[in-house]
């Protein structure tokens, strides 16, 4: 971003998180300003608009471009077993404590692009419980989760995902999980088998099940405190007890008033329910 | 220069020598807070706080996210997030798209603090390989800021202070040993 002095202001800003909610229902009213705004600048330059008024003028009357506005402004960067150290405790603790259970429900809530819930899914293999596991990947996107359920990433990242894949305690060729088509690396279709892939906003949407994990992780930083107590709340509500949330490497449990019905697993940012 | 309220200082290659070398003057009783975005690899995380907590009586601390900017601290961007400033004066961290291949992006960090400190504003962009921070200075002065590079004969990799001076305004050029001074002298 080149622009020098700010070309929308922060009056602006609001006035366009007001018609979203207005036209559309989506509220963002609760997102972090400074991220936000910068989404915004980000997008209002790469278009190449010319004004404000004509750039609210089309959000609010062009739904192909409101639903590029949407998926602009939240941020959908991801990768696969990002915080490698993060998924060794899933797979070296979480789950096999899980794996006891009949059935184990997974929440993966603000899925993005799917790359989360693959690697998930993926570990979930080779510990033997995909086939008695169901991972419901969400997302307020509707357009990063068409792409979520293609499978597809780019072949370029394979390398990076692969070194991710062995320092998270993997321990098969990563290239076996999938098939290279051109650019694009094809993921296997029985990792796909369990993954449901849906809409929810955590910002609007209700509780829609009962879950032995829930990982959001790099969500929270976008919302402000009350958001994020909300958003806390829904998740406690949607876990079982001795079930586990796992949140982003800069995100915490600890300023909120559940935090005491929760015990942190060491080192990981993840907390058991345990009352 | 006395109504200093915050100091952000960007770094990259060859800058983590500097603050080594700045940080043991500084006035313990410093009426702003600093806040350091330097380029290094993810998962060296806390690594950096401790070694810069060493080498100063101010507290040195890694970010966390929504937490007030206090005077007298020292604040560490921690790797992997661009580290942006609210209005009201808190840190947001943000996991967004790397700008100029970084994350953190000093860039995201000196534009977000130039429209919530407008004049009481100082960035310092010290050495390093990129051009990171230049788009920041630029803004930073565009909103009323004051804009400090490390002098580029004085730096281990002088790209990025050269970049600085070739499409930013700058009010001060620094040696290393002149930092110390010029800091203090904000209080």
């Amino acid at each position: 971003m080149s622009q020098e002095l700010s070309v929308i202001t922060d009056e602006q800003v609001e006035i366009l998180l007001a018609d979203l909610l207005e036209h559309y229902g989506y509220d963002f009213t609760g997102y972090s300003k400074a991220s936000i705004k910068r989404r915004i600048l980000r997008l209002y330059s790469l278009d190449k608009q010319v004004s404000f008024a004509e750039f609210r003028y089309t959000i609010n009357n062009d739904t192909t471009y409101f639903k590029r506005f949407v998926e602009q402004i939240t941020v959908n960067v991801t990768e696969m077993f990002r915080d490698p150290g993060f998924f060794k405790t899933l797979r070296d603790v979480v789950l096999p404590k899980l794996g006891t259970y009949p059935f184990i429900r997974i929440w993966l809530a603000g899925c993005s692009t799917g790359e989360e819930a693959y690697s998930i899914s993926i570990i979930l293999k080779e510990l033997n419980l995909l086939h008695k596991s169901l991972i419901y990947a969400t997302d307020l996107n509707p357009v990063v989760l068409e792409k979520a359920a293609q499978g597809m990433f780019a072949m370029s990242q394979m390398k990076q995902y692969s070194e991710n894949y062995i320092l998270s305690g993997g321990a098969k060729d990563f290239s076996s999980y999938y098939t290279a088509n051109y650019s694009l690396a094809k993921f296997s279709d029985d990792l796909k088998s369990r993954l449901i892939f849906s809409t929810h906003n955590l910002v609007s949407d209700h509780s829609f099940n009962e879950f032995q994990l829930i990982l959001c992780r790099n969500v929270l930083i976008y919302f402000d405190r009350d958001l994020q107590h909300k958003v806390l709340n829904l998740f406690d509500e949607s876990l079982e007890g001795l079930g586990y949330l796992a949140l982003g490497s800069k995100e915490t449990l600890d300023f909120s008033p559940l935090s005491k019905n929760y015990k942190r697993v060491p080192a990981e940012k993840i907390w058991r329910k345990v009352s | 220069m006395k109504d200093c309220e915050a100091l952000i200082i960007g770094g990259s290659a060859g800058s983590l020598d500097v603050l080594l070398k700045v940080l043991p003057g500084l006035s313990p009783a410093l009426s702003f807070p600093i806040i350091i975005v330097v380029h290094r690899k993810h998962g060296a995380d806390s690594l950096l706080p401790e070694l810069l907590s060493g080498r100063t009586s101010l507290i040195v601390k890694e970010i966390d996210e929504k937490e007030p900017i206090l005077a007298g601290t020292i604040y560490i961007a921690p790797s992997d997030y661009h580290t942006l400033i609210e209005k009201d004066k808190s840190f947001s961290l943000d996991y967004s798209e790397k700008i100029n291949y970084s994350r953190p992006a000093i860039d995201a960090t000196f534009q977000t603090a130039a429209e919530v400190y407008k004049t009481k504003l100082v960035c310092l962009l010290l050495s390093g390989s990129n051009s990171d921070g230049v788009n920041g200075l630029i803004s930073v002065k565009a909103w009323g800021g004051i804009t400090a590079i490390q002098d580029p004969a004085t730096a281990q990799v002088s790209y990025m202070p050269q970049q600085a001076a070739i499409h930013a305004k700058i009010d001060y050029t620094l040696r290393i040993e002149d930092m110390t001074e010029f800091i203090n002298l904000l209080s």
